[in-house]
């Protein structure tokens, strides 16, 4: 019988993270839709918790472990993934797209024979095949796809499936993995609690336009109270912040910049694509890129000085016509 | 300081700020006036070219070849302001752009084109791309490029690669929740997918691009077919979502009560 296989790795503290579980709901439906063996494998420091966290899936459990799989390295974790899909002989791999498997798995297609699809966006069976959803242009348009070459391996998006939920206590069986690497992981340099930045699990989205920096009403810019409206409203609501790609790029072209954005906070074509419940966008205009940014909010909203804003028009769910200074500054005055 | 090859992987996407259509024609899917849209280079493998050019800089000896698969004549206008940035020699592969074709048939081709590039040391190879593109942002052609090569020292969504005096190579890559792993490897070989890096675009310089198009039209007069026919990658459908909100448009309201309304909203 045919095999779909789902691969995870664990996180810092053993347990594997949402966008797993969400990939293994999908794993799940796919190899029951097609009538194959679902199997999983597991790649981490220690993978005991995790594989009791999806015990009742019902499949046979892989896992390789040590501390040369504690952190996401390409070599380290590619040598695992293909033990394991080998072990199994998969014809399918499903796996999340996590930046660690974004970078491994796609050496795994070529080790095995195989192709690779990556960030789907869906995944079913259909009339005994598996077919897949991705984006193309940058969240512009959306392909359904299908395959005849095997092994096919797939990562999927995270918030695209529901979560699988069902621990108990599983059986493990480890495979034992040579790693040959020069590489060496020295640690992690992460944001600090009240660094503004995109929060993957924030609820709300404020995007800063390049309208922030500007020319205002008196014929002064005034980015020092654009600063000061933006971090107290991210402060008091722990927001993730983003930026359209023009307020980023400003400092070359000799612009006054809001100091704490950077390329990291973009959003759109040529940045991230986030995804939170809600978004509020202030001082931005509409070009098409920035379309892509707000793909994946829920409820959106925008402030701008313009009722014909292309940004807003169409694509959000109220516009409010004001002074963005004005408003946010009365807005920080509420949340207190 | 030791001397490096640096080859680029990068290829050109339409202009960010045109409006995208897919249609259907007899050989697969492709936009709407493709060939009609006004190109760039892709954002990310931008990024890398001027990584790699500022890094040959530093590291005296050291070449930037800059590998494109795409229809020769738009890549032809697109080096007309790219061979400005940047000094490198071009190695073409005529075939399609298209976020549509298969990343490995991609990959498998821009490898035999690297494999064939003379006086190339793999020994010295720091192979540099965008970690994905504006058209089909698989994120996974510069691994599989890397994997045929034999490379697999690999790092992606990488912002910053200091070279140390030993050879080894310190590399920030950008993982989840704005964080990045830091990550030593001990030289070259290696593999690099760029996110933006830190370098902001190089002025255009007129000199520099006399010089690259001198050795970089031949390449291009030249380039061979590419054949990307061995995917079985099928797609059923493509279209551009639909969805349009019904904007409600508040004006003429006093600010307080506009701050209230999203206050309001912001808690709910």
């Amino acid at each position: 019988m045919n095999t779909v296989l789902f691969l995870a790795h664990t996180e810092c503290d053993g347990t594997l993270h949402k966008s797993a579980l969400e990939a293994l709901t999908a794993a799940t439906a796919l190899a029951g839709g097609l009538g194959h063996t679902l199997v999983v494998g597991i790649i981490g420091a220690e993978v005991t918790a995790a594989a009791d966290s999806v015990a009742q899936c019902g499949a046979r459990i892989y896992g390789v472990s040590g501390p040369a799989f504690a952190d996401g390295r390409y070599a380290s974790d590619l040598a695992a993934a293909e033990a394991v899909a080998k072990a199994c002989d998969a014809q399918i791999v499903v796996a999340p797209a996590t930046s660690r498997f974004s970078r491994a798995l796609p050496g795994l297609a070529v080790r095995l024979g195989g192709r690779v699809d990556t960030h789907l966006s869906g995944l079913e069976a259909a009339d005994g095949q598996p077919v897949a959803r991705r984006w193309f242009y940058r969240q512009r348009m959306e392909g359904t796809l299908t395959r005849s070459e095997r092994p096919w391996v797939l990562t999927l998006d995270s918030g695209c499936a529901e979560p699988f939920s069902g621990a108990g206590k599983a059986e493990v069986e480890a495979l034992a993995v040579d790693v040959a690497t020069r590489t060496t992981v020295s640690g992690l340099e992460c944001p600090s609690a009240d660094q503004q930045t995109i929060r993957p699990d924030a609820r709300v989205l404020l995007v800063a336009g390049a309208g922030w920096t500007k020319k205002q009403a008196d014929g002064a810019v005034h980015v020092d109270a654009a600063e000061e409206t933006i971090l107290t409203f991210l402060n008091a609501t722990k927001s993730s912040l983003g930026s359209s790609k023009s307020l980023v790029d400003i400092s070359g072209e000799g612009h006054a910049v809001i100091s704490f954005l950077t390329h990291m906070h973009q959003v759109g074509q040529t940045g991230s694509s986030p995804r939170h419940a809600k978004g509020l966008a202030t001082c931005c205009h509409g070009e098409e890129p920035h379309v892509v940014g707000w793909r994946f909010i829920g409820e959106r909203r925008a402030i701008n000085t313009d009722a014909g804003c292309g940004w807003a028009q169409g694509k959000c769910d109220v516009l409010y016509v004001g002074d963005a200074f004005a408003v946010m500054k009365k807005v920080n005055e509420l949340l207190g | 300081m030791s001397e490096l090859h640096i080859v680029v992987c990068g290829s050109i996407v339409p202009d960010p700020l045109q409006t995208l259509a897919p249609t259907e024609g007899p050989s697969g899917w492709a936009l709407k006036n493709e060939m009609m849209l006004p190109a760039v280079l892709d954002p990310w493998a931008g990024h890398a070219l001027f990584e790699a050019a500022a890094l040959a800089k530093a590291n005296p000896g050291s070449r930037v070849w800059l590998v494109s698969l795409a229809p020769k004549a738009k890549l032809q206008q697109v080096m007309m302001s790219v061979s400005q940035k940047a000094p490198f020699e071009l190695v073409v592969a005529d075939g399609p752009a298209s976020g549509f074709t298969d990343s490995f048939e991609t990959a498998r081709v821009l490898a035999e084109s690297i494999k064939g590039i003379a006086g190339l040391d793999t020994g010295k190879l720091l192979l540099f791309g965008g970690w994905q593109s504006a058209s089909r942002g698989s994120g996974a052609v510069m691994q599989m490029v890397g994997e045929i090569l034999g490379v697999t020292e690999q790092f992606q969504g990488v912002d910053k690669l200091a070279v140390r005096d030993d050879g080894s190579m310190e590399v920030k890559e950008r993982i989840e929740g704005g964080a990045y792993q830091i990550s030593v490897v001990s030289g070259a070989p290696a593999v690099f997918g760029w996110a933006t890096g830190e370098l902001p675009e190089p002025p255009n310089n007129p000199q520099t691009g006399m010089q690259n198009m001198q050795k970089n039209m031949p390449a291009l007069m030249q380039a061979k077919p590419a054949d990307l026919s061995g995917s079985g990658l099928r797609l059923s459908e493509v279209a551009v979502p639909q969805q349009r909100r019904e904007t409600r448009v508040v004006k003429d309201v006093p600010v307080d009560d506009m701050a209230r309304e999203i206050v309001e909203w912001l808690k709910a």
